[in-house]
């Protein structure tokens, strides 16, 4: 990865621009063809590290109910208990972390009956109790990644 | 209000843009609208903050970001928004949010960090406690990803 593909993914997680021709504009700031710029997005998805472009929606402003819910599984059941809970939809981020609560997952759904309705569902299904995290406070939210290896100086380059 | 265009709009852009030089223009096509009505309502998403981000999802992991900690925080209630508010403002903190503790985890600030190693975290979490006059913290990192999408709204199951 040279330094134009790390400006190219800092600029296109979140600056990716909203006209006719967004590759061409890209290509502009970093001083190369809109050809190029495709080129080396199209090599980013292949590699998998863009594994998408387009719109991130805040799920309240949606009028959709989010919550954190965290499971305690013993590591014999971990299997049969995944495969229940990434089969919804609202399941969005599903991680195994390293506690007697170890699974870890966030769950948006249409209303706030639809996220009791499901969670008891899960429960249900798999036997094991659903603890429910709902955010009281959201001091931030920020769901861009700085691209390792980009010089400090450099990171400021897309303002 | 949203209209059953804006809806079938917003389905259009929680997939994948194609990779061409008019991606708009061709949702535009599909959607029977012309690009420069999408442009307009994308923009006005975007301003309404329906939108909180136009651009490319990375698989941080596939970039180098392999220590991916939740770093959770025994605050007390007093001190809960003067905390949040700072540790909110380390640029490396992703999410910061109050959540309520669980009987077996009495944390209630819960903050997410992505670094390229467990030593970065555990110096940052150092950092962030030290800032905030907090000891009491600890980190949950993450050993697997079972799931990781975007979610798709107004799809109805």
């Amino acid at each position: 990865m040279d330094n134009i593909d790390k400006k190219l993914l800092t600029i296109i997680q979140d600056n990716f621009p909203i006209c006719s021709r967004p590759y061409k504009e890209i290509g502009k700031k970093l001083g190369i063809s809109e050809e190029e710029i495709i080129r080396r997005v199209s090599k980013f998805k292949d590699e998998g590290i863009i594994r998408r472009i387009g719109g991130v929606f805040d799920s309240r402003k949606l009028k959709y109910k989010s919550t954190l819910c965290a499971m305690e599984v013993p590591e014999e059941k971990l299997a049969d208990v995944v495969s229940i809970v990434n089969s919804y939809t609202g399941v969005t981020h599903n991680y195994l972390r390293q506690h007697d609560y170890n699974l870890w997952f966030t769950l948006i759904t249409s209303s706030e009956n639809k996220l009791k309705e499901t969670i008891k569902e899960i429960e249900e299904k798999t036997g094991f109790k659903v603890y429910e995290l709902p955010a009281r406070k959201l001091f931030k939210i920020k769901v861009n990644f700085y691209v390792p290896g980009l010089e400090e100086g450099e990171k400021d380059f897309v303002k | 209000m949203l209209s059953e265009l804006d809806k079938a709009l917003i389905r259009k852009l929680q997939e994948d843009l194609p990779v061409h030089p008019q991606p708009f223009k061709i949702i535009a096509e599909q959607l029977g609208m012309s690009e420069e009505q999408v442009l307009k309502k994308v923009k006005e998403f975007k301003e309404k903050g329906y939108i909180r981000r136009m651009g490319a999802a990375l698989r941080h992991r596939r970039m180098g970001l392999k220590a991916n900690p939740m770093i959770i925080w025994q605050v007390p209630s007093e001190k809960v928004e003067e905390v949040g508010q700072k540790l909110a403002s380390f640029p490396q903190v992703t999410h910061c949010y109050e959540r309520p503790m669980l009987p077996k985890l009495p944390y209630n600030i819960y903050t997410m960090i992505h670094a390229e190693t467990e030593e970065q975290c555990f110096q940052l979490a150092k950092e962030m406690s030290q800032v905030v006059g907090i000891e009491n913290y600890r980190l949950l990192f993450s050993e697997k990803e079972f799931k990781k999408t975007s979610m798709r709204y107004f799809v109805e199951e």
